[in-house]
């Protein structure tokens, strides 16, 4: 009865290691911040971020999602274990949602 | 999966519902003028098509081909199987309803691949798209294969045995928070379709998530569904057709009936039943008997409607 989550830590940790690589220690990109979808649910649902901040979003469903703020950005189909990013330089609330299922939603507050 | 007669007695929608907690396969439905009726699970349904021929029509959903996940690593393959059971059917019905979800993720072979199966039935098919059709960037596959002839996002009527048949869209537009939604040009439209029609015409509705409020908490209804439901409520025989949930549920509302299909791809939970919608992953001797497929039978000058489930796999 539990649905299945494909977590590929193998993978993560590759990606972590070469950003840790290439970045020197002083970019904005410590900041960065992740999202997660499990179990059709947005984690955190809700993230306070300041401006210049990269939001990056993993669908770990077996499900395809994606994440859509209306005339602010929008994903492609993320399918399993796809990653969606997007930078945020204006301060503001940023309400989005799966536009495969509507009842997924979550907010940005940039500041 | 014998000695289910659902034939003609008061206990016979309980008897259905006893019957769709464990048959998995599909439906065979015998419709006339009203009061739903289920002739039995496959063996029986035979038998009663057999002994009293009507107009039957099948549904199949959710095929979702190129879904390769653990819950079922061969959805192509599962469709196949349930074409095989369309195949030996003793009674080739007329036609046959899809209602949506035909591929995973709206990929050109997936749509390829969906047909070649699909098409090995022999019956002219009516789709409507689900939500996993209108995935790519120019949402045009869907469209380019089945919306000739049909209207906005790809709506339509047609009538057949009597019945009108009415193929509606309502997986365009959803808003944040919302539900599914079929939108104000359509509904404008399908109150035209209805316009002059009369109110003893058999209606059969059909749409990807359901039309009726099956469970908001995991977006299973149709926000302005209740609109199209106002337009139909005047008519004697109304039956509602959705897939989306991958399972059987049936509700009935005066003269209208509401019924969901199972899934040729994958079952989902119960509502509320696990953390989220997301593919139920069951031992692999049970998922045959969660997949299936969902005929009708509509009968001329009789009053009832059979609703019969055969899983791929007993
Ligand atoms: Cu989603």
């Amino acid at each position: 009865m539990k649905t299945l989550n494909r977590r590929d830590f193998g993978v993560d940790l590759g990606l972590a290691l070469a950003a840790a690589i290439l970045l020197p220690a002083t970019s904005a990109r410590a900041d960065d911040m992740d999202v997660h979808i499990d179990n059709f649910v947005f984690q955190p649902a809700e993230l306070k971020i300041k401006i210049g901040t990269t939001v990056t979003w993993t669908n770990r469903d077996d499900i395809p999602h994606t994440v859509v703020s209306a005339g602010k950005f929008r994903s492609k189909t993320l399918d399993t274990d796809d990653k969606f990013s997007f930078t945020f330089t204006n301060a503001g609330d940023y309400k989005y949602f799966c536009s495969l299922h509507p009842h997924m939603t979550g907010m940005i507050k940039v500041e | 999966m014998s000695g289910h007669d659902h034939g003609d007695d008061g206990v016979s929608r309980r008897k259905v519902l006893e019957c769709m907690t464990w048959a998995g396969t599909g439906v065979l439905w015998t419709v006339t003028g009203g009061v739903p009726r289920s002739l039995g699970i496959i063996d029986s349904a035979q038998a009663a098509t057999a002994a009293a021929p009507g107009m039957t029509f099948l549904q199949i959903s959710d095929s979702h081909v190129g879904f390769d996940k653990p819950a079922n690593p061969n959805a192509l393959g599962t469709l196949e199987e349930a074409v095989g059971k369309i195949n030996a059917m003793p009674t080739k019905p007329s036609f046959m309803i899809h209602t949506g979800d035909i591929t995973h993720l709206s990929k050109a072979a997936e749509f390829d691949n969906a047909d070649r199966i699909i098409s090995q039935s022999k019956l002219d098919v009516h789709y409507v798209p689900g939500e996993h059709d209108f995935l790519d960037e120019e949402v045009k596959f869907y469209r380019e294969r089945y919306g000739r002839g049909t209207k906005g996002q790809g709506w339509y009527s047609f009538d057949a045995g009597g019945v009108h048949f009415i193929g509606l869209v309502n997986v365009v537009d959803m808003k944040a928070g919302g539900l599914g939604n079929l939108g104000a040009e359509q509904l404008a439209w399908l109150e035209d379709d209805l316009r002059g029609k009369s109110k003893s015409t058999p209606i059969v509705l059909f749409a990807h998530i359901p039309l009726w409020t099956v469970y908001p908490e995991w977006g299973w209804g149709t926000e302005d569904g209740g609109r199209a439901l106002e337009y139909v409520k005047g008519f004697g025989s109304v039956t509602v057709l959705n897939g989306h949930i991958h399972q059987v549920m049936q509700k009935v509302e005066g003269n209208v009936t509401f019924h969901t299909a199972r899934s040729t791809a994958f079952p989902q939970p119960a509502p509320g039943a696990a953390s989220s919608p997301g593919p139920m992953k069951v031992e692999d001797a049970k998922l045959r008997s969660m997949l299936g497929v969902a005929s009708v039978n509509f009968k001329q000058n009789e009053q009832r409607l059979a609703i019969i489930d055969t899983p791929l796999q007993g």
